[in-house]
Formats: C-alpha cells, structure tokens, sequence
C-alpha cells in the first residue's frame, strides 16, 4: 500500500506529512476527550483515555503498512470492547508463547525486543529489526508532540 | 544452518542494525562505530521502554493540565500548538 505523500513545498525538512497527520489525529481525539468530560471521569480513567488516544493516533498514522501498527490497532480494539463491557480487569494476563522464529543464532536480547514491538513474536528477525526502527520513530514523536502540548498548556 | 537464514544476508542485518543505532540518542550510543548487536538491542529496548515510560508520564501531565481548563483555552492553545509544531 502506498503512503498518501502530496508533495508540497516543505520549509522544515524534519516536519513530514506524517508527522502532522500524527499531531492532528491525536488532538482531535483529545478534544473529543475533552468534550466528553462533562460527564464526571475520574483523573486515572482520563489518563488512560489520553494515552490510549497516544497509541491509536501512532498505530493509524503507520496504518496497515506496518506490522507494529497493525498488531497495535487489534489490540486496542480488543481493549476498548473489553473496557465496554466492562470484562477487562487487571490481572496477569496469560500468554501464548508461539515458538516463533526466533533462531538459535539470534542474540538472546531479541526475545525482550519481541514483546516491547507490538507484535513482534511473528516477526522474522530482519523484519524485526525494521519494524522497531519505525515504531521508535513513531514513539519519539509522539512524545515529543505530547511533550509540546504539555509546555503550550503549562504556559 | 537454516534455510530461512540464508534468505538475509549478514549485510541486510548490519544495515538494520547501524540504522537502529542511529535512531538512539546520543548518551545511549557507545563510542565504537561497530557496536555488537547483542548491546546495541539492549539499549533498543531501553530506549523503548523509557519512551513508553515517557508516554504514560505525559498523558497523566495533560490528564491534569486538561483538568483545570475551559473550552475556549483548550482551543487556543491547541491551536497555537499546532501551528508551532
């Protein structure tokens, strides 16, 4: 699948359509957030409200051209039904452990970057590589979007 | 050795790898040109961690920042914030 890339001149070389379709998905969803707080929520539940907003607006802005994203995008689908019906409660999950690729020549670290990449048990291990590449990309800016909204509202 | 692995040369892999080392940020990456692999994921999943870390900390920030807010500023700001980004 092609990335949607009109081309237009662009004066900061750091700033990619992605980078802004990222920034505007997750506004729009804070304002929804927002608009919703008229019912009384409490802080906890606004927060996972935020950061679910932080993982979904990641997740659609890579799309299906990822495997992390796609991977994300189920698990937060599946999260906000639970939540819905009220079924999702903390406690240790119980995971499948796939027997995966995971080669004997592949240095033993692989098996943490596995579950921190969403997932990344299926992957292969080149493509695991590639696919962490892209999800720290997207995280650092996320978080750096985050953090300039934090200093626009602090200020 | 398997046939999977012959599928991806060494040189793919090196590739991948020098390419994550350059998405860490500096104090993470250890002085040498040719890091092992094995410590170059450990910092990977560091790094990952800690901006996973980073998003959590910061949802809970707006949490309380769009707490104590009314529309109008809401708006404001994150209009103001967008235009600066």
């Amino acid at each position: 699948m092609n990335r949607k890339n009109y081309t237009h001149p662009n004066p900061n070389p750091n700033y990619t359509s992605n980078n802004s379709m990222q920034s505007l998905h997750f506004i729009q969803a804070l304002a929804r957030i927002n608009r919703a707080a008229s019912k009384p929520t409490t802080p906890s539940c606004r927060t996972k409200q935020i950061r679910h907003a932080a993982y979904s607006s990641m997740a659609y802005t890579s799309g299906s051209r990822r495997k992390w994203s796609r991977a994300l995008l189920i698990r937060l689908r599946q999260r906000q039904r639970l939540r819905a019906r009220r079924l999702l409660t903390v406690r240790r999950r119980v995971r499948i452990v796939t027997p995966a690729m995971s080669l004997p020549e592949e240095p033993a670290r692989a098996e943490t970057l596995r579950r921190l990449v969403p997932g990344g048990r299926s992957m292969e291990y080149c493509n695991l590589l590639e696919e962490a590449a892209d999800y720290v990309q997207c995280l650092r800016t996320q978080v750096q979007l985050m953090q300039s909204l934090v200093d626009a509202f602090s200020s | 050795m398997s046939s999977r692995r012959s599928r991806i040369s060494d040189d793919e892999i090196n590739e991948l790898i020098s390419k994550l080392q350059s998405l860490l940020p500096e104090s993470r990456r250890r002085g040498s040109n040719r890091a092992s692999a094995t410590k170059l994921l450990k910092e990977t999943c560091t790094y990952i961690k800690s901006l996973q870390q980073e998003v959590d900390d910061l949802s809970d920030r707006l949490s309380d920042l769009m707490a104590g807010m009314d529309d109008n500023s809401v708006q404001a700001d994150i209009i103001r914030s967008l235009l600066s980004s």
